[in-house]
């Protein structure tokens, strides 16, 4: 064996040594117990949806379809037509964000339309969050975008379609302690 | 009234009255407290005289004392020290309960006393059965279970924790009246122990590329934020203990995100999920609700830092000054930016301000207690706050914030706060 070949192989060895160095030091300190996930196992775990799409299950629904479920499972709470009782304003007035009083209701206010799948998957209703399959919540969220009048009511929402609705105040937002 | 006190001890160092700190110090100098007006029927039970009459010799002299018990509560005369709960009627897990912040003092929130903020309840978790995953841009993709997580190195660290809509009501154009407590009690200090959640996501190995922790708890609203995974490989703690126990189930338990000086709902309860990615997933809670629209129609968002802050919760709204005398005004202080390093008090409505005595330990993003002697004359005055943190960050007065960010942020109100005293010694919440 040559003695450059020596040194290329021992100048590779100290490389591994200094890049794994701060990482190994902090894991000697641990005990190590986290067990590994299959894919399978993350997959049930993995819920998050991205504002562009990734994480949307499959499934679709229509306003129509919607409005249904809507009058079942929501109208007690957030009012027949999706403002004025118990629980916070669903549909928004005609008011943009700088009025007196502006509403922050879905129209006016949030900035993706992914956002209203995912929090109706997660709490809603909250007597039972959960319940609902994909289907539905496909078609509640048409419904709630249809009544804020951003989508029309034969718009059918999926996991590619929902993702390019344009929220009227998707620009209205600056980050201040973070990077979006 | 002021016997105790020489002339030179009773020499106001600023407008109203205010005394030199240092006289704190001074052995022997008694302060006159003030007292709370309005009885509630509890407290009026509870300040009811014992029965014994000759003081030296009280029934429980003659007795013999209760058992021990396994678990300690407050005393029976205590019973009005309790969280003010303020929850929607539907559902009924959905609201907030207020910290006494009146009642305490020192720094420490006792656990039972803890604000709260539900989205739908408090969750009945058994250890045994919850998990806490690391997945997405990680070599290896992890699960823990609570026992193994109480085998890990841990940090303890005293820390305070305030909800994004603390304070809220000093938006409106009316002053509210009500304790002070009830007002800005959405604020608690503990001391937080657990596991640097560095070691953890070390251990799962974060990509290149990873820039942003979707955290998610196991409450029956399944919230969800996204973090900056900077800010959580820097100090945040995966919270196993709180003042030296187990979390209760109100404040997390078994496991719970602690992010040092950040809005409360970043300090996710019941943590069962550590999703690692390249990008905020824009969740209802970061874009519905805690952001804060300014006049321009614009809205802050990712406003996670708790900015400075200060109260005086002596004298404060409901309590009342028995006559003229030397009285010790007392407060605490926090910032999510670092040390609290100076509280101002001022007794002239903010013309002249004086410091105030700072008790030791002074920590990072904790609360800090401030004291000041101050000599009531009988005149109406107007009593303010005002804390600077390391940073150099001071604390704004409530036009200056306003005139920033409107009336329709809803979060972040930081502003002085200002107790009126008038000459019947009552003590009420005004703009001034």
């Amino acid at each position: 064996m040559s003695t450059p070949k020596l040194t290329k192989l021992f100048m590779c060895l100290a490389c591994v040594v200094i890049a794994t160095d701060a990482e190994a030091q902090s894991r000697a300190q641990a005990p190590q117990l986290g067990t590994p996930m299959s894919k399978a196992d993350v997959a049930k775990w993995d819920i998050t949806v991205f504002p562009d799409g990734r994480g949307l299950p499959s499934g679709h629904g229509t306003a129509k379809e919607g409005r249904a479920i809507y009058v079942q499972k929501c109208a007690s709470c957030h009012g027949d037509q999706g403002q004025g009782a118990t629980a916070e304003d669903l549909v928004s007035g005609p008011m943009p964000p700088t009025a007196g009083h502006p509403n922050k209701a879905i129209g006016s206010y949030w900035p993706y339309a992914t956002t209203i799948f995912d929090y109706l998957r997660r709490a809603m209703p909250p007597s039972a969050p959960g319940s609902l399959s994909s289907d539905e919540l496909y078609a509640l969220t048409a419904y709630l975008l249809a009544a804020n009048k951003i989508i029309s009511e034969s718009d059918e929402m999926d996991a590619l379609s929902l993702p390019k609705v344009e929220m009227p105040n998707r620009n209205g937002f600056v980050p201040i302690d973070a990077k979006k | 009234m002021t016997g105790k006190f020489s002339d030179s001890d009773l020499t106001p160092i600023a407008g109203g009255g205010l005394l030199d700190r240092r006289l704190l110090l001074k052995r022997g100098a008694l302060f006159a407290v003030a007292a709370a007006a309005t009885a509630e029927p509890a407290r009026g039970d509870a300040a009811k005289p014992a029965q014994a009459e000759d003081f030296a010799d009280p029934a429980w002299l003659h007795r013999t004392g209760g058992a021990f018990t396994s678990y300690g509560t407050p005393s029976k005369y205590e019973k009005y020290v309790v969280r003010n709960i303020g929850g929607n009627r539907e559902p009924a897990g959905d609201g907030v309960s207020w910290t006494p912040l009146e009642d305490l003092e020192g720094i420490v929130t006792p656990s039972g006393l803890h604000f709260e903020r539900h989205h739908n309840g408090v969750p009945d978790i058994d250890p045994k059965q919850h998990r806490l995953v690391i997945h997405g841009r990680v070599r290896r993709e992890l699960m823990f279970t609570i026992e193994n997580l109480l085998r890990y190195p841990m940090r303890s660290q005293f820390l305070f924790i305030e909800c994004g809509g603390n304070s809220n009501a000093g938006w409106h154009e009316e002053p509210i009246q009500r304790s002070v407590g009830s007002f800005h009690g959405l604020v608690s200090c503990s001391e937080w122990t657990g596991v640097p959640l560095s070691i953890l996501l070390d251990e799962a190995g974060v990509d290149e590329g990873a820039s942003w922790v979707i955290a998610e708890g196991a409450d029956a609203n399944l919230l969800n934020v996204s973090l900056p995974l900077s800010k959580l490989m820097d100090d945040a703690i995966v919270g196993l203990y709180q003042n030296g126990e187990r979390l209760r189930p109100e404040n997390g338990y078994p496991v719970r995100l602690i992010v040092p000086g950040w809005e409360g709902i970043t300090n996710v309860k019941w943590l069962r999920r550590l999703h690692v990615t390249d990008q905020p997933s824009m969740t209802r809670n970061e874009t519905a609700k805690y952001t804060e629209l300014l006049p321009s129609g614009i809205a802050r968002m990712f406003t996670f830092v708790m900015d400075a802050k200060s109260l005086i919760t002596s004298p404060s709204h409901g309590q009342t000054l028995e006559g003229p005398n030397v009285y010790q005004i007392r407060g605490f202080a926090w910032s999510g930016r670092g040390k609290i390093v100076k509280v101002e008090v001022s007794a002239d409505a903010g013309k002249s301000w004086a410091d105030a005595l700072l008790d030791e330990p002074v920590m990072t993003r904790c609360f800090t207690r401030f004291r000041m002697p101050w000599h009531w004359s009988g005149q109406p005055a107007i009593l303010k706050s005002r804390a600077t943190d390391e940073t150099g960050y001071v604390q704004p007065e409530r036009d200056v914030l306003i005139k920033e960010r409107g009336r329709n942020g809803y979060f972040h109100y930081n502003a002085i706060v200002s107790w009126a005293v008038d000459e019947d010694g009552a003590v009420t919440h005004v703009y001034a």
